[in-house]
């Protein structure tokens, strides 16, 4: 064991301040331990006000069926697959941050993973709303379930991309949920261990699980974090995969290619990390929490966004390359004249002007460190991400190969919206109620770096920095 | 369930831990555990521990699921349910490779998860003794167990030597992971005083 690992001076500090252990709980505590404030209030009304907008219009879809929407013969996709893929996406970014930059060893990980790992479940809840109400008769929608039944027996389609997602994103939820929960348990030992009140002793009581913080019990701990986190790298990995196998195994022109898989994971990754910022910048503002997600962390998911950002755009672009190069009429028209053009031509340059040219400015370093920017940006980005879903699914299907089926200009029902919007309020809801009773950053995961990546431990390791190779080894290997 | 007697200190600096765990254990005491607010690495090693087995658990699951999969699968469109997807053959391995796939994930994860909760004895509604309540917050506790040949005056100031800043003596409730830590058991073969509450 180290006296204090050596870390070099060129990576700046993770946690500002002169912390603790002790001021680290305290500091992430602290709004869960007060009152909530009246923005707190509001933001959870508006949320709730949502939710309710949503769950009215998924009672009018399902009482009237799915004419509620202004999907047609040609556009049978519209703003729900949209939706669906928009927020399976955002997902992607809580287990990137949580699961392979832990394999990575990102240190930077730990400010921002808890609130990204919970964002990741809520967004896949979100998610997962969208097919199901989709199928319309929704009492039928225990049909996927492979089980011997009385109907024949009848079996889902092994075969089908589509079944493929079933598996693939309740996999996804349940393992994000253990692996966030698994993680959240010591921090919530913690609030029961400082409760003071009967009913957060009892609420806490039992959401800690009776963890103590025994050794053994951390050593198994980290045993299953890192292969949760090494099952979960190829999960996310794979359930992007899947999704954009429900578009690239069809022989639809514009959505039957072989770049989707790495394209859409990229996408995803863009847009969760934009999802990550808008959060992050909010919460750190709204509960204080300045010093542990630094501007350092807010650069380094910057970096990822300008990263992913231009994986979409080349693939973008490669997509247009072979759409000519590949001289097949229909894919040749699907891009250039229903999406470069063409009634829909509006929301390509969205989605080009959002995701691939704005975030190019991310390489100058004074934007990346500048709040305001970022959270502009980050909005822009999902926007961005909105329309390229938009873009796939709408303008690939509105002019199928049968002209007499053209479909009229496709607009979202009432309903539509408010389902979308919806999913929103879910979101949200859950995001106010966890930032409320559960701590936003893993703190014993600060505590963990708090020596070797705290400003003030770090500030003591100019001694280390003067002595000798040698010198340093026989220091910090004494025991 | 037994109680048992202890002598606990608490320590506020790992790097003062490490050095009176090894002092203690050179001293012949029994640690019954270390509890801390967060893992800290090598803690496991200097206190004799084994590694844990968690992982392969989780690789015997993950075939599991895999095994699972591809039979079912299989069973399903090649005997039960016989269905002609266009033409193509009815044992479709390189269709079936996401499921296989997510179901191995599925189990390995689901088994891990619940394997761990088992061995750690975690559960909702789950109670245990807590020899300090800053042990979740800031404290490092080291808890001796009391066997009959421990003095426990001589283990508390030996405690107090080593640097922790808290000592005292608790009798607690044990319950059932008493004596799995050490490798070779050889610290735990004592037998335990054992006193009625």
């Amino acid at each position: 064991m180290s006296l204090t690992k050596y870390e070099s001076f060129v990576r700046e500090p993770l946690v500002d301040g002169d912390k603790t252990y002790n001021r680290v709980t305290e500091d992430i505590v602290y709004t869960i331990e007060t009152k909530p404030t009246r923005l707190w209030y509001i933001g959870l009304s508006i949320s709730l006000a949502l939710l309710l907008f949503g769950v009215y219009s998924i009672y009018r879809e399902v009482t009237y069926g799915v004419g509620q929407w202004n999907l047609g013969k040609t556009v049978g996709w519209g703003w729900d697959i949209t939706n669906f893929v928009w927020w399976i996406g955002i997902g992607h970014a809580g287990t990137l941050i949580s699961a392979i930059l832990l394999l990575f060893r990102q240190g930077w990980r730990t400010g921002v993973n808890r609130a990204a790992e919970a964002m990741t479940i809520f967004a896949v809840m979100a998610a997962g709303q969208f097919p199901i109400w989709h199928m319309g008769r929704v009492w039928l929608a225990f049909f996927v379930m492979p089980y011997p039944n009385s109907r024949g027996p009848l079996w889902p389609n092994f075969n089908s991309p589509l079944l493929w997602d079933v598996f693939a994103i309740s996999t996804y939820f349940t393992l994000s949920l253990l692996f966030w929960y698994s993680g959240l348990i010591p921090d919530v030992a913690t609030l029961r261990d400082r409760a003071k009140t009967k009913f957060r002793k009892l609420f806490y009581g039992i959401a800690s699980f009776g963890w103590t913080g025994s050794t053994k019990h951390w050593q198994r701990h980290e045993s299953l974090s890192l292969v949760l986190a090494g099952l979960c790298t190829p999960l996310v990995l794979s359930v992007h995969t899947i999704v954009s196998f429900d578009f690239a195994t069809s022989i639809v022109p514009g959505w039957h290619t072989t770049i989707f898989p790495p394209y859409f994971v990229a996408g995803a990754v863009f847009s969760g990390f934009a999802m990550v910022q808008t959060l992050m910048l909010i919460t750190r503002k709204v509960m204080n929490l300045q010093d542990y997600i630094t501007l350092g962390h807010i650069e380094a998911m910057n970096k990822v966004i300008v990263l992913t950002g231009s994986i979409v755009g080349c693939a973008y672009l490669t997509e247009l390359f072979m759409a000519w190069y590949g001289a097949n009429m229909y894919e040749y028209d699907a891009f250039f004249r229903y999406r470069l053009a063409g009634p829909y031509g509006w929301s390509y340059w969205i989605m080009m002007t959002c995701n691939v040219v704005s975030p190019q400015l991310f390489w100058f370093k004074k934007l990346r460190r500048n709040i305001e920017f970022t959270f502009i940006m980050s909005v822009v980005v999902n926007v961005g991400m909105w329309f390229e879903r938009f873009v796939i699914i709408v303008t690939s299907i509105f002019r199928d190969y049968l002209p007499s089926s053209w479909s009229l200009y496709y607009r979202p029902s009432i309903f539509e919206i408010g389902f979308y919007l919806g999913t929103f309020g879910l979101f949200f809801t859950c995001y106010f109620l966890f930032s409320k009773y559960f701590p936003v950053i893993a703190i014993w995961e600060i505590k963990h770096i708090l020596k070797t990546s705290g400003e003030n431990y770090k500030a003591k390791m100019e001694d280390l920095e003067k002595i000798s190779a040698d010198e340093f080894y026989a220091k910090t290997h004494q025991h | 369930m037994t109680i048992k007697k202890f002598v606990v200190g608490c320590f506020d600096d790992e790097n003062i831990l490490f050095p009176a765990v090894k002092k203690v254990r050179k001293a012949g005491y029994k640690i019954h555990d270390v509890y801390t607010p967060f893992p800290l690495h090598g803690l496991d090693k200097e206190l004799g521990m084994r590694d844990t087995s968690l992982h392969t658990v989780g690789f015997i699951y993950a075939l599991t699921g895999l095994t699972t999969a591809l039979g079912f699968i299989s069973w399903i469109l090649t005997k039960d349910w016989v269905q002609n997807y266009g033409g193509k053959p009815h044992f479709s391995l390189a269709a079936w490779i996401p499921i296989m796939f997510e179901l191995t994930v599925l189990f390995s994860g689901v088994g891990m998860t619940l394997t761990f909760c088992y061995l750690c004895q975690l559960a909702p509604f789950v109670k245990k003794h807590h020899f300090h309540p800053r042990a979740t917050d800031d404290q490092f506790v080291m808890v001796i167990e009391c066997t009959s040949n421990t003095n426990v005056q001589e283990a508390e100031n030996f405690l107090a030597a080593a640097g922790a800043k808290e000592v005292n003596v608790q009798m607690a409730e044990t319950g059932w992971w008493l004596g799995r830590y050490d490798m070779n058991k050889k610290l735990f073969d004592n037998t335990t005083e054992t006193v009625t509450a």
